[in-house]
């Protein structure tokens, strides 16, 4: 007889009102597989997690866990059940230790009292296990890295033992050095004999790590298989159900006159030197690891960070950096980070959409709230924002959606200079290639762009030039027919004279 | 699509609308307890003159916590400009001396909360903190540490005709001029919310900072201008409450910054920012001062009132709190 897998869901159904968001989809994970869990946003993933996390209840449908029955009546039950969840948005307290994260809410204690020393020897290897036995227990999390935040996420898993580990979105807020330091633990996982479920939208990823996929389309699973047997392109038109014609369109377009010229740029935040020509007509990528300094350039060219040495010259004249000049002066920038900075989420598409158009204007000038309505229909149309309409909250947009809102700002500000910093983070393929056409069109449309990414096959399909940022020192521009992703690797970890 | 909108305006009409079915639905209790102390026209009039106070502040905190901001200094605020207020006059600047010095001191205090919650990067809570002992400091200082008592040549209290303005009852008047004051501010402020860029900014500003930023909002000069307003507001408060005591005395309105802050919490508003509605803040003072005066009407104590108020206080924001769950599923 065969052993049962780990994790089993069969037949799982799961209605929010009138909408399906599942419809008899099903998930086996077998102990040491890694399995990813694919398809786009609103095709049901998140939601089959919700379920096994015990968030949400299924309308259908069985879970069993090593052959057992499992139903979690609440994310707590399901913890304790065995199964652990490492999400896309890192949940840990930065005011506790590494060792109080990995023990919230089951700490060991006797009367109230709490005795972490009971399990310190588990939490150092666990830690160990993932190969970084140097973090000390009770450093507080506030100091350590977004990689590193997520490592104690990982950790948390194992302290706990739990047999079924989901990984949700873990690298959309990676560098590169640091993903492939969580495929080599990933890895451990599968040695150690646990069952993984890998979610995502970078499918060079999935294929790097995982054993076996499973394809989800409006709720139901439309594919499976083994990794090994299986193609990118496969897999691209299982997600969106039909061909993808082409992922990076190439749009037309001449370089024109200079747009911004920097010269030997320092920030107070970690930016040491970089020296960059920006023109009209020109798509300019900026590769390098995450905290390399490639979103405090954007930042201090846009004025949000504080400027120590260096000189900005828009349109040839020397630009004072604030966000209120740049955007009269025709710059934009969009932030990496939608949630926090990016959109105010609780406001509707419509303020959001609009907001940045008004700094320029006195104080008690009035609204003229019907004109914007029309303007914000417009964009919502060009842009095919799935949205019920500009009153909308953001914060119930999908995170393309959002990402569309956030991109058609920019766009209605009309500015010439578009600064992007990690465009497509965190978006499904189909908004991605929407999102690449719209920098080639831009630049068709004679305005200049400078997309910072962290993925380098983006970089590659949509820039004509391409600087690498190492260590707070950006390198110079070549054409994007000089790097490949390999030379841009060993710029990015180890600067220009590596390459 | 239309379905939403409907959806959508339906709700936002319940929660504008949700503090003023809660005076109805005290005035109807009380209707019920004690059906010989009936709601009249006149105890309509004295209510609504009552209201003018802690109305007008509440305009202004309106404003201030949709930013995400906090203005404890309101009740020295209102203290310290009904002070200066009856100094003008007593100096014998008239009726638009006083009223201009005490709206003027209010903007003043207003600005000074501003700059230093924007200079100093001072929480607005520790940032108004201060100042509220140091408003109250400097009325008992202005005052000579007494009530400011202007008379006239008989001897008799005088102010320029401030007073008629919060007269409950007088001939030939539907409503007091003070009342007729409040609801054209409170239209104001709430037009000016929704129809002006600074209203826009200040939702931005109050629902995330850092977008605003990005956005190219000035944060620190729309920030200034919100206390400035809400402290000009206050200021026009402290007028009215110069008018109703007749005297400008520095130690009134102790405490009353919790009624403000009541008052915009029960009309609708997150303390978190980004939300809020000047005429619920309206409608929340109102709702306080009418269970205050059917507490009275029917010889309940002071201290039953405040426990009444403070657990209305309590229910307003817990509903409030259940229609957001709601609305987010």
């Amino acid at each position: 007889m065969t052993r049962p897998p780990l994790l089993e869901m069969l037949g799982v159904d799961k209605a929010f009102g009138a909408t399906v968001a599942l419809s008899g989809a099903h998930l086996r994970v077998e102990a040491g597989e890694v399995r990813a869990l694919i398809g786009e946003n609103g095709a049901g993933k998140s939601t089959l997690m919700r379920i096994l996390s015990g968030v949400e209840s299924a309308d259908a449908g069985t879970i069993h866990i090593a052959g057992q029955l499992f139903s979690p009546g609440n994310p707590q039950q399901a913890r304790e059940g065995g199964i652990a969840m490492v999400h896309q948005e890192l949940a840990v307290v930065e005011d506790l230790s590494v060792e109080e994260n990995l023990l919230l809410g089951r700490e060991p204690s006797r009367g109230g009292l709490f005795l972490p020393g009971q399990m310190r020897d588990r939490v150092v290897s666990s830690l160990a296990l993932l190969g970084r036995e140097e973090i000390q227990p009770s450093t507080p999390v506030s100091q350590l890295s977004v990689a590193e935040r997520q490592l104690v996420e990982i950790a948390r898993a194992l302290v706990h033992d739990a047999p079924v580990i989901v990984f949700d979105e873990p690298t959309s807020s990676l560098g590169s050095q640091d993903i492939e330091h969580l495929f080599e633990v990933i890895g451990r996982l599968r040695q150690d004999g646990r069952a993984v479920v890998y979610i995502s939208h970078f499918l060079e990823e999935v294929q790097s790590v995982a054993d076996t996929w499973t394809v989800l389309r409006d709720g139901e699973v439309v594919g499976e298989g083994l990794i090994s047997e299986t193609t990118t392109e496969d897999l691209v038109s299982q997600m969106i159900g039909r061909q993808l014609e082409e992922m990076y369109p190439q749009v037309p377009r001449q370089r024109g006159d200079v747009l911004i010229e920097v010269r030997d740029l320092k920030t107070r935040t970690g930016l040491r030197s970089a020296d960059l020509t920006m023109h009209r007509g020109d798509v300019l990528g900026i590769a390098g690891l995450v905290g390399s300094g490639r979103s405090e350039l954007l930042r201090g060219i846009y004025g949000l960070d504080a400027i120590e040495s260096g000189s900005i010259e828009l349109l040839g004249k020397p630009h004072r950096p604030d966000p209120t000049a740049s955007i009269q002066g025709g710059v934009g920038l969009a932030s990496e980070d939608r949630k926090e900075e990016g959109l105010a989420v609780d406001l509707s598409v419509a303020t959001n959409l609009t907001l940045g158009s008004f700094s320029a204007r006195h104080f008690f000038s009035i609204l003229g709230l019907s004109k914007e309505r029309e303007q914000v229909e417009v964009w919502i149309d060009r842009f095919g924002i799935r949205t019920w309409g500009p009153d909308q909250s953001v914060r119930t947009l999908s995170g393309g959606n959002q990402q569309k809102v956030a991109l058609a700002r920019l766009l209605h500000l009309d500015v010439d200079a578009v600064l992007l910093d990690e465009p497509t983070r965190g978006i499904d393929v189909g908004s991605k290639a929407e999102v690449y056409r719209w920098i080639g069109e831009l630049a068709a449309q004679d305005k200049g762009v400078v997309v910072v990414s962290s993925s380098m096959q983006e970089l590659l399909g949509i820039c004509d030039r391409i600087q690498v940022m190492h260590r707070g020192v950006l390198g110079t521009a070549r054409p994007v027919e000089k790097w490949d992703e390999h030379s841009l690797m060993v710029s990015a970890v180890g600067g220009e004279e590596a390459a | 699509m239309k379905n939403h909108d409907l959806v959508r305006q339906s709700r936002h009409l319940a929660s504008t609308l949700a503090p003023f079915l809660g005076v109805v639905i005290v005035v109807l209790l009380f209707q019920f307890y004690a059906p010989d102390q009936p709601m009249t026209l006149q105890t309509w009039r004295f209510v609504a003159v009552q209201t003018v106070v802690v109305g007008l502040a509440a305009v202004g905190m309106t404003w201030v916590i949709m930013s995400a901001g906090i203005d404890l200094s309101v009740g020295s605020v209102i203290a310290l400009s009904g002070v200066s207020s009856a100094l003008a006059v007593e100096a014998g600047w008239g009726f638009s001396g006083g009223v201009l010095a005490g709206v003027a001191t209010g903007a003043i205090c207003g600005a000074y909360n501003g700059l230093l919650i924007v200079g100093l990067r001072l929480p607005p809570f520790i940032a108004t903190l201060g100042t509220m002992g140091f408003y109250r400091g400097v009325a008992k200082w202005v005052a000579a540490n007494e009530s400011v008592r202007p008379e006239d040549a008989t001897g008799t209290s005088y102010t320029a005709g401030i007073a008629e303005w919060v007269r409950p009852v007088a001939e030939g008047q539907w409503l007091a001029p003070a009342v007729w004051l409040l609801l054209l501010t409170t239209l104001l402020g709430a037009l000016a919310l929704r129809w002006t860029v600074l209203g826009r900014h200040t939702v931005a500003i109050g629902s995330n900072e850092l977008t605003a930023r990005l956005c190219g909002v000035r944060i620190e000069r729309t920030k200034v201008i919100i206390y400035c307003l809400a402290g000009l507001l206050a200021g026009l408060a402290g007028v009215m409450l110069f008018g109703r005591l007749t005297v400008g005395d520095p130690t009134s309105a102790v405490g009353i910054e919790l009624d403000v802050i009541a008052a915009v919490v029960i009309g609708g508003a997150s303390l978190a920012g980004g939300q809020g509605s000047v005429t619920g803040a309206l409608a929340g003072a109102l709702l306080m001062a009418v269970l205050r005066n059917r507490c009275t009407a029917v010889g309940w104590p002071n201290f039953v009132q405040e426990m009444i108020v403070g657990h209305i206080i309590i229910l307003a924001v817990a509903l409030d709190q259940w229609r957001i769950r709601r609305t987010r599923r």
